[in-house]
């Protein structure tokens, strides 16, 4: 079903040379290829239809858009018929109202007017009722094909309902579940008064491949399909545009609002980076927004041992700005630090890096970002000049070749995923870096050429071995390095790679992947034309993550796969605004737009606007506020939206390090882990709550708008006014579009960017400035942003965190399509119906090896510590490996991951953990009491003061 | 700070810069790399240890972080 007044043009558009046609007597111009349906649409002329719908190609099977064209016999179908310069439509006449009304008479035989739960957005019952359509004289069981293919309602999915009687077997869900989301889980069983819709082998939705993406309830053109959140909230008041608030995609939803709270997310159509789709997150899980979980009042404490106090929201600020005071006083300026969140918006992350830098006084600021896509902005910084990957999603449709390193799209990016799964169907190659037989190596009409299945910890000898192949077998384009690269980096490079110890043969000890598919993978991405690469953590999260980057940029420069469409290095970016917060300066190092703080000329120009002096060291990162925690000298610490305590690794390094400190003050929305060793809690404001901007992984800024009130009071932003303010650092914006125009006004590449031109153009690519003041969709045309891009010797350096006969197994970590990250949103809703714990995936061999069975307890042990895991005993692992999700904080994955850390950033090694695996009975009994307190919810005690 | 911890990353940062033929010059990237990305007490601490001998570093680390500017 459509979102809230969406204008469906019928056909998708078209991009040939201009037309020009008649439609009902006025002149229309479109692009050749456009569907008469289409064109009648635009001139508002639209014409009755039930199978088609702009989303999907044309199916022809309603027979209700029929027209008449002068000097054609009979009534074309407009949707399959293109336009033709001077054709002579009508789109209505005597002839075509009657031959309209017989088949929709024959429609409403099958799905009776009044039947749909919400008639005034059914398209049957609204056609029915525009042509005066009431009982059909068709109507009866013998030609009913519901009669012959009853089944009862289908209320398997936790999000939406299939009630057969309702549909009219038009092939929408199942054309869109195949084009638009590529799943091809549904189908249309049997035929004649036969033919009804069916998931997988006519299994219930739930049980059946069907991904929840919502496509085929979206494509729905009758309530056979619908959400049961409308079924029990009621229709929808009014409807908001906003940005989701999950995975780096940044897909464009639509807020409908039923009495003040939202009762369905829709992907918005003219959504530039989701194209009007969305996934199982994005569409159905934002019930954890109004969760009896939220915590909506401030609480503090002396001590971490007392319990919870609930305060004012005036006490609480009080007393954090208080006790940052007397810690400065005590311990020094650099004795306190702030955390960015990724999950925030632009203007959130941009004023916490203000309140640290300018009323903390220090740099000790860092993000979220630290712990996964750090070494994307080191690396791509120093090879190509900007901390952000090339492309525009959209881009992926020019790709010839396609090369996926370390990341699972379909499961962490599923939005983009789809559209990467049309480029494939349409004959694009694929090429696979990972460890793990993700599930694009092989799926529904897509099969990647090569796998390269790597041994954990191995990228950079891959890349090598890659690039080996492209120097010596003479696959470089040479005139596009001479014109666009260094030539000393290039001529340097090349002679590293050329090494033969650099070659697939002799990389194949090391990586695992035979030369012969090194080198054919190779030459495969090398010839293109246009050769694409995407990737994830699987490339930062190692301890040569900043170099893995730096050498994929060295491939695609040696390959000339940079400047244009098509092309390009793109980093798959894990949380909604992974990109923004890195942006926005939340390195301790960085101001806005990347520019170190020890420049005197940038730093002068954020003195003069916040009219402060500023340090010109840079600060702590989050790992070394730890050690610094550790040491004590950094005692107190203000973290906005992160969950150091699950999300980062080595637990017990972190919470021995949380518990150092005096205070520590958290800004949630849940009760988070982290929570545990927290002095003040100050409540949080979901993404539904609040005005601002996301920033996606295509540089895409998009508006985040207030869809309900902040179930606290204050949305996120505002809390760090006051606290700023309760520090003597006055703050006083009256909406975040102030806080952007401070953002502009202070970075080069947010120049142009206003609240109004977001309106106008729907969102903004940065660099958005006078060069380009609709934004950049993509990056480096005609010559990178440094300059002449530069090539870096990336020698590969094996991983201290090695297999030995104590830890006999590597074990690397990912997420899974129904979860998000830490889980704090995901685990509550009903999503848990997909993925209710983590398991650790393991290879057939080793489990055997060890008298593992399927749905064993097994005792996972590393040197930083140890946990246990339900097992999985899969072939998507190979012997050697095992690998697991780390969504539910009971399952501990970080309290085995180490301290390692990529050499540059300090992003940490989670890929890549030395473990041994073995059956136990049970699991520990931290886990036990921790699964019995579910769920969480802090203790409190009422309106007791505990530090007054 | 933990000096174990330091010097490990010291010497991770060294691990990428010896791929340079020219130890000279990949003494500089590490001196450069520290002197931009480690904060002041990490900077101390590291100087620190090299004046008590640099247990543990590499030579490329080693001589980077004696080169290493005086610390605010």
């Amino acid at each position: 079903m459509y979102a809230k007044d969406y204008h469906d043009l019928g056909t998708p558009a078209a991009k040939g040379e201009s037309v020009t046609l008649e439609i009902d007597g006025a002149t229309v111009t479109v692009p050749a290829g456009t569907s008469i349906m289409r064109a009648a649409a635009l001139a508002d002329r639209d014409i009755p239809k039930l199978c088609a719908t702009d989303t999907l190609k044309h199916f022809g099977s309603c027979r209700v858009c029929l027209v008449e064209i002068e000097g054609r016999k009979g009534f074309p179908a407009s949707c399959t018929t293109e336009v033709a310069a001077g054709m002579k439509v009508r789109t209505q006449s005597e002839a075509l109202e009657k031959t309209r009304r017989g088949v929709l008479e024959l429609y409403v035989s099958e799905h009776p007017v009044g039947s749909c739960p919400d008639s005034s957005r059914c398209e049957l019952e609204t056609l029915a009722k525009q042509h005066g359509i009431g009982e059909s004289r068709f109507a009866g069981p013998k030609t009913s094909r519901h009669v012959h293919t009853h089944k009862p309602v289908d209320h398997s999915n936790p999000y939406f309902r299939f009630d057969n009687d309702l549909c009219i077997v038009c092939s929408r869900c199942v054309r869109a579940c195949e084009e638009t989301q590529g799943t091809y889980a549904l189908t249309i069983e049997g035929r004649g008064l036969e033919s009804r819709v069916a998931a997988s082998q006519d299994e219930t939705f739930l049980d059946s491949e069907c991904v929840s993406c919502g496509a085929c309830v979206e494509a729905c053109p009758t309530g056979a399909l619908m959400e049961k959140s409308i079924l029990t909230a009621g229709l929808p008041q009014k409807a908001v545009a906003t940005t989701c608030a999950y995975c780096g995609v940044g897909c464009s939803l639509v807020a409908e609002v039923t009495d003040g709270t939202v009762s369905r997310m829709v992907p918005n159509r003219n959504g530039r980076a989701n194209q009007g789709h969305a996934c199982v997150k994005g569409r159905f899980a934002y019930g954890y927004a109004t969760h009896q979980d939220r915590v909506t009042r401030p609480l503090i404490r002396k001590s971490i041992a007392d319990e919870w106090t609930e305060v004012s929201w005036e006490e609480a600020i009080r007393y954090a700005a208080s006790e940052f005071k007397r810690i400065q006083a005590r311990y020094g300026r650099d004795s306190i630090g702030g955390i960015t969140s990724s999950r925030c918006t632009n203007e959130e992350t941009f004023l916490v890096q203000k309140l640290v830098r300018a009323a903390f006084g220090t740099n000790n600021v860092d993000t979220c970002a630290r712990v996964c896509h750090s070494p994307t902005g080191y690396g791509l910084k120093h090879t190509l000049g900007e901390s952000a990957g090339t492309q525009e999603f959209v881009s992926v449709q020019q790709a010839d070749v396609i090369m996926v390193i370390g990341a699972s799209p379909t499961e962490a990016h599923p939005v983009f995923a789809s559209q990467m799964k049309r480029r494939l169907r349409q004959g694009a190659r694929l090429i696979v870096v990972d460890p793990r037989a993700i599930p694009l190596v092989k799926s529904a009409h897509v099969e990647a050429d090569y796998h390269l299945r790597l041994l954990p910890g191995t990228n950079v000898a891959i890349i090598n071995a890659l690039a080996h192949v492209v120097v010596t077998e003479g696959l470089t384009k040479e005139d596009y390095i001479a014109e666009r690269c260094e030539r000393d980096s290039y001529e340097k490079w090349k002679k590293f790679v050329a090494d033969p110890i650099n070659s697939p043969e002799a990389m194949e000890k090391v990586t695992g992947v035979p030369a012969a598919d090194i080198r054919g993978a190779a030459r495969l991405y090398a010839k293109g034309p246009n050769g694409a690469i995407y990737y994830g953590l699987g490339v930062t999260e190692h301890s040569q993550g900043s170099t893995m980057v730096m050498g994929i940029a060295n491939l695609a420069m040696a390959t000339g796969n940079l400047g244009r469409e098509g092309v390009g290095v793109s980093p798959l970016r894990g949380q909604n605004n992974v990109q923004g917060s890195c942006d926005m300066g939340s390195f301790p190092h960085e101001f806005s737009g990347y520019r170190h703080v020890s420049d005197d000329s940038v730093r002068a120009q954020f003195e003069a606007m916040w009219k402060v002096q500023l340090s010109g060291e840079q600060g702590l990162r989050i790992p070394n506020m730890f050690e610094a925690a550790l040491d004590g000298s950094f005692r107190g610490m203000y973290i906005q939206g992160e969950d150091l305590a699950q999300s980062d690794p080595n637990t017990s390094h972190v919470t021995a390090a949380l518990s150092a400190l005096e205070c520590l003050v958290i800004q949630d929305i849940f009760h988070n882990e982290t929570a545990k060793f927290a002095h003040v809690f100050l409540p949080g404001s979901s993404f539904l709550e609040k005005d601002g901007t996301f920033t996606n992984a295509e540089r895409r800024i998009s508006r985040v708008r207030k869809v309900m009130e902040p179930l606290c009071g204050y949305a996120d932003w505002e809390v760090t006014m006051l606290l700023s303010n309760a520090l003597g650092y006055p703050m006083h914006y009256r909406h975040p579009s102030e806080i952007m125009d401070e953002i502009a006004a202070l970075t080069p590449t947010f120049a142009g960017v206003t609240y109004d031109k977001i309106d106008e153009l729907g969102s903004i690519q940065w660099p958005c400035n006078d060069k380009a003041p609709a934004g950049t969709p993509t990056m480096h045309v005609g010559q990178f942003v440094r300059g002449k891009g530069k090539f870096y010797v990336t020698a590969y350096v094996p991983t201290s965190e090695r297999t030995s006969s104590k830890y006999p197994l590597l074990l690397t970590t990912g997420r899974i399509l129904s979860q998000y990250n830490v889980g704090a949103q995901t685990r509550r809703t009903a999503n848990l119906a997909w993925h209710s714990e983590d398991r650790l995936e393991m290879h057939p061999h080793d489990a055997e090896a060890r008298g593992i069975e399927h749905g064993d307890w097994v005792g996972v042990t590393s040197r930083a510590g140890d946990t246990v895991l339900r097992v999985e005993i899969t072939e998507k692992v190979a012997p050697g490996v095992v690998y697991t999700t780390f969504h539910f904080p009971e399952s501990g994955a970080n309290l085995i991951t180490t301290e390692n850390s990529d050499w540059a950033t300090n992003c940490p090694e989670y890929k890549v953990t030395a473990v041994q695996v073995v059956k136990v009975a049970q699991p520990a009994s931290w886990q036990r009491r921790r699964q019995a307190a579910l769920p969480a919810s802090p203790r409190r005690r009422p309106q007791e003061s505990p530090v007054s | 700070m933990d000096i174990e911890r330091l010097v490990a990353m010291a010497n991770d940062i060294a691990a990428f810069f010896d791929a340079e033929p020219d130890k000279a010059v990949a003494a500089e990237g590490v001196r450069f790399h520290l002197s931009r990305f480690w904060e002041p007490r990490m900077r101390r601490a590291i100087i620190e240890h090299v004046g008590k001998g640099g247990e543990g570093l590499t030579p490329t680390a080693r001589a980077a972080v004696e080169k290493l500017g005086p610390v605010p």
